[in-house]
């Protein structure tokens, strides 16, 4: 903290702090930020980074703590007073209107009434600028995330912020969209401009920044220049002790038989902003895990339910699950044939909210479990699903306060945690997951990893749609991309490289696996 | 008067509350608010108006009285659910249950009067043009009310700032709350807006309809107004249309059920709402435009959290 201390830092937090309820989510934090700097925000999920920079940017009123900017003392008890300072903030999760052109949403966020039109050609030029580019009057609906995502940073741009809050910008880019981010940010702090970028990712938060403040459970746990610390030395910091590496032992020859088939599938949009799935072939043999890349919404929503049966097809043999044509039948009959299927939404899809986790456990598996669960005259059997409620909380680890909470109750991860391991224990020999980790934090994250790998070399096909690169590589025997509604071949993890597939992930080469891959896959 | 023109004029007076009502619900449901009490707000506007009229002796008090009971009422509603976050549906639909109740209490000593009816506009030498000038310069003022409403309501959405900042807090009332966007008290005007227009619609009915105060006069046109909104598409000039329509429709069956045509009188008074039913979701086929249109946060309760 003494390196700075001659220059007059541009934003000074001392020992800021937010209580909800039980929950300390920040713990007397400090903070500096100098002019022209590029300063990570580092820490796990739930470590308290979000409140923070809600705190810095008026959305969330702290406790108490001292925020000085220029060196003067303020309260920002509104977005509004904090973008009158000269804060901007580009939003982890959109703050955009789906029903509005780029140009009104950009509108919306500025206090001046200048006219719509004037707003539109400001945001053109600058955009342009900055080698963004965007088309003012197109429905923010339409849009891909990453466009959404320029949306965000011209307006922020707009207001001519001297401090630029980053929450996470790069989740949801291809790696070459984040390359043209970083390209940007660099030349903002160029102009002298300082900039608070949050990620858990920690070759970029190197390649980057120039200090880095890391955060754990809420409190402040240390300084580093990001670009002097190896990836594992940073995680230890924000994790607090080792992570323990995924193992992935080889993978059994590609003798196995198909055990989930993908056929053909297309899909019309099912509303006016969703994306239509357009003739997807793939197949996951028994022992392997499937990986699916891609950027956010396009079309992994669709495509998982149509495979899950959430969305049933017009032909019953575009989905094969264990050779049986199973593109006509609904979710529980997928499950009979030995299906599992684990969606991105953890509360009110993955599990009931107010609910507790045995009734969750009933929810799922009264069907596929019957002879468990179920007695005589449709009686529940309460104390076996206890009893495999218990199993599944101590095999996964799932650490909640109570013997059987209301799902709602849990962290994230934790549910996340029991949801999977509810799915595991049945043994399933086909499992289809989006988003296994989203979420989650790395320890957790590690140990869900692991145990989708044993369940595939058990001898069950397991089909991974992510948007963490990082998980992908870790866990896929092959990885396919989806853009825009289509998937590509899936490309050998031998062969796979981060440079192709994010080529890929930004519809470098369109296609799909022609239907000759498919030519062993027979019908039962 | 020729009977063409009679019944033009009688189309206009029917519609009149119904568009009123349905423009004030359109800008509450814009909001991302759901205020399934509209019938309640009407009745209320309905037997205030007619009792400040029959107690001033004046119908313009009358008018007044109207707007404000329905204003008030709808501020019962926006408490309960803006301030307190409660189901906007059941808030709604007991607000309707409670302003019939209540309306017929207030209403029990004025049921039989002769009511006051307001006077219509007219205007030497245009209103007695032969055809048209009666139903351009000689119907009643809440008339050419409406339809200035249904032009402000247009350029207040789509022309101004404000517009464009409730429709944004309708469509993600989270994002706007996170851009500093006072959604609650976007939500209260919205709603007090909606509760006048709700109440001057019930007065017009006590006033301009049928002057006098019958228990549960307004019929069901609370419900329907709120019909209109949807399959509008929460479209203000198709919302006219709507209204219109069903004006038109409920006029025409009328006089077919008084000619006596050999249909079941059942029938007959059912078709407006399926004349209006049909007619709208024809026009709402644009699937993409009707999303486009459609509150994303409609009847979902807002906590910010601060």
């Amino acid at each position: 903290m003494s390196a700075e201390a001659d220059a007059e830092p541009l934003l000074e937090v001392r020992g800021l702090t937010k209580i909800f309820g039980a929950l300390t989510a920040c713990d007397r934090v400090d903070l500096t930020i100098a002019q022209g700097e590029i300063h990570a925000l580092l820490g796990e999920n739930g470590a308290g980074k979000s409140t923070l920079v809600k705190m810095l940017f008026g959305s969330l009123e702290p406790h108490s703590g001292d925020i000085r900017w220029d060196g003067k003392p303020v309260r920002i008890s509104s977005p509004s007073v904090a973008k009158k300072l000269g804060i901007g903030m580009v939003f982890q999760h959109f703050s955009l209107f789906e029903a509005l052109s780029a140009a009104e949403n950009i509108a919306l966020s500025l206090a001046d009434r200048t006219p719509i039109a004037a707003i539109a050609e400001k945001a053109r030029s600058l955009s342009k600028a900055y080698g963004l580019p965007l088309d003012p009057n197109a429905l923010v609906g339409d849009l891909s995330v990453g466009e959404r995502q320029r949306i965000e940073i011209i307006r922020c741009l707009l207001q001519t912020p001297q401090l630029i809050i980053l929450d996470e910008p790069t989740s949801v880019l291809t790696p070459q969209e984040a390359d043209k981010l970083f390209e940007t940010l660099e030349r903002l702090r160029a102009e002298g401009k300082s900039i608070l970028y949050i990620s858990h990712r920690l070759d970029e938060v190197r390649r980057l920044c120039d200090r880095a403040t890391i955060m754990r459970h809420g409190k402040v746990v240390g300084h580093c220049d990001p670009r002097r610390e190896t990836p594992a030395s940073l995680a230890r910091m924000m994790v607090g002790s080792d992570v323990k590496a995924v193992e992935r032992p080889a993978a059994p020859q590609e003798s196995g038989e198909h055990l989930l088939g993908i056929c053909g599938l297309s899909r019309k949009p099912a509303g006016p902003f969703s994306v239509p799935l357009r003739n997807i072939w793939l197949h996951v043999p028994a022992g392997q895990v499937v990986g699916i890349a891609g950027v956010a919404g396009n079309g992994q929503g669709e495509f998982f339910e149509a495979v899950s049966g959430e969305a049933r097809q017009d032909a019953a043999d575009v989905i094969r699950i264990r050779g049986k044509a199973a593109g006509l039948m609904g979710i529980t009959e997928r499950r009979m044939l030995g299906a599992a299927f684990v969606p991105e939404e953890r509360l009110g899809h993955g599990a009931a909210p107010r609910m507790t986790l045995s009734e969750n456990l009933l929810l799922t598996r009264h069907a596929t479990d019957a002879k468990a669960f179920v007695g005589a005259g449709g009686l529940v059997k309460t104390a076996s699903i206890d009893a495999a409620t218990q199993r599944i909380v101590s095999e996964m680890d799932v650490r909640k306060s109570a013997r059987d909470p209301e799902a709602a109750s849990l962290s994230g991860g934790n549910l996340q945690k029991f949801i999977i391991g509810r799915e595991l224990d049945r043994q399933p020999s086909v499992l289809v997951v989006n988003q296994p980790t989203w979420g989650v934090d790395a320890g957790a994250a590690a140990r869900i990893r692991q145990a989708l790998i044993e369940l595939a070399r058990g001898g069950s096909a397991v089909l991974v749609i992510s948007q963490d690169l990082d998980e992908l590589f870790e866990m896929s025997d092959a990885i396919a991309v989806m853009n825009n509604g289509e998937l590509s071949k899936p490309i050998p993890i031998a062969e796979a490289t981060r440079e192709r597939i994010g080529l890929l992930m930004g519809g470098a080469e369109p296609g799909h696996a022609a239907p000759a891959a498919l030519a062993g896959m027979e019908p039962a | 008067m020729g009977i063409a023109e009679s019944i033009l004029l009688t189309i206009a007076t029917a519609a009149t509350p119904l568009l009123i009502a349905a423009l004030g619900e359109l800008v509450v449901e814009r909001s991302g608010v759901l205020n399934l009490g509209v019938e309640g707000m009407m009745v209320m506007g309905a037997v205030c108006g007619f009792a400040g009229a029959a107690l001033s002796g004046s119908p313009w008090v009358g008018i007044l009285s109207g707007v404000a009971a329905g204003a008030l009422f709808s501020m019962l509603f926006g408490v309960l659910t803006l301030s307190v976050a409660t189901n906007q549906v059941a808030t709604g639909l007991s607000l309707t249950i409670l302003g019939l109740g209540l309306s017929g209490m207030i209403g029990e000593p004025f049921v039989g009067q002769a009511g006051i009816k307001l006077p219509s506009l007219h205007v030497p030498g245009l209103t007695d043009i032969p055809l048209v000038g009666r139903l351009l310069f000689g119907q009643d003022p809440i008339f050419y009310l409406s339809i200035a409403l249904t032009a402000g309501v247009v350029w207040f959405l789509f022309r101004t700032r404000t517009g464009l900042t409730l429709r944004s807090i309708g469509d993600n009332h989270a994002s706007a709350h996170a851009l500093g966007i006072p959604v609650i008290r976007y939500r209260y005007l919205a709603v007090l807006f909606g509760g006048a227009c709700a109440g001057l619609a019930g007065a017009h009915l006590s006033l301009v309809y049928t002057p006098q105060w019958v228990e549960n006069m307004t019929a069901g046109r609370g419900w329907i107004a709120l019909a209109l909104v949807v399959f509008a598409s929460w479209r203000p000039l198709r919302v006219l249309a709507g209204a219109y329509l069903f004006g038109a429709v409920t006029i025409g069956q009328l006089h077919a059920q008084a000619l006596g045509i050999g249909v079941p009188s059942q029938l007959l008074s059912s078709l407006p709402y399926l004349a209006t039913i049909v007619v709208l979701v024809l026009i709402s086929r644009n699937r993409r435009l009707t999303m486009m249109n459609t509150p994303a946060s409609l009847g979902r309760a807002f906590v910010p959290d601060r």
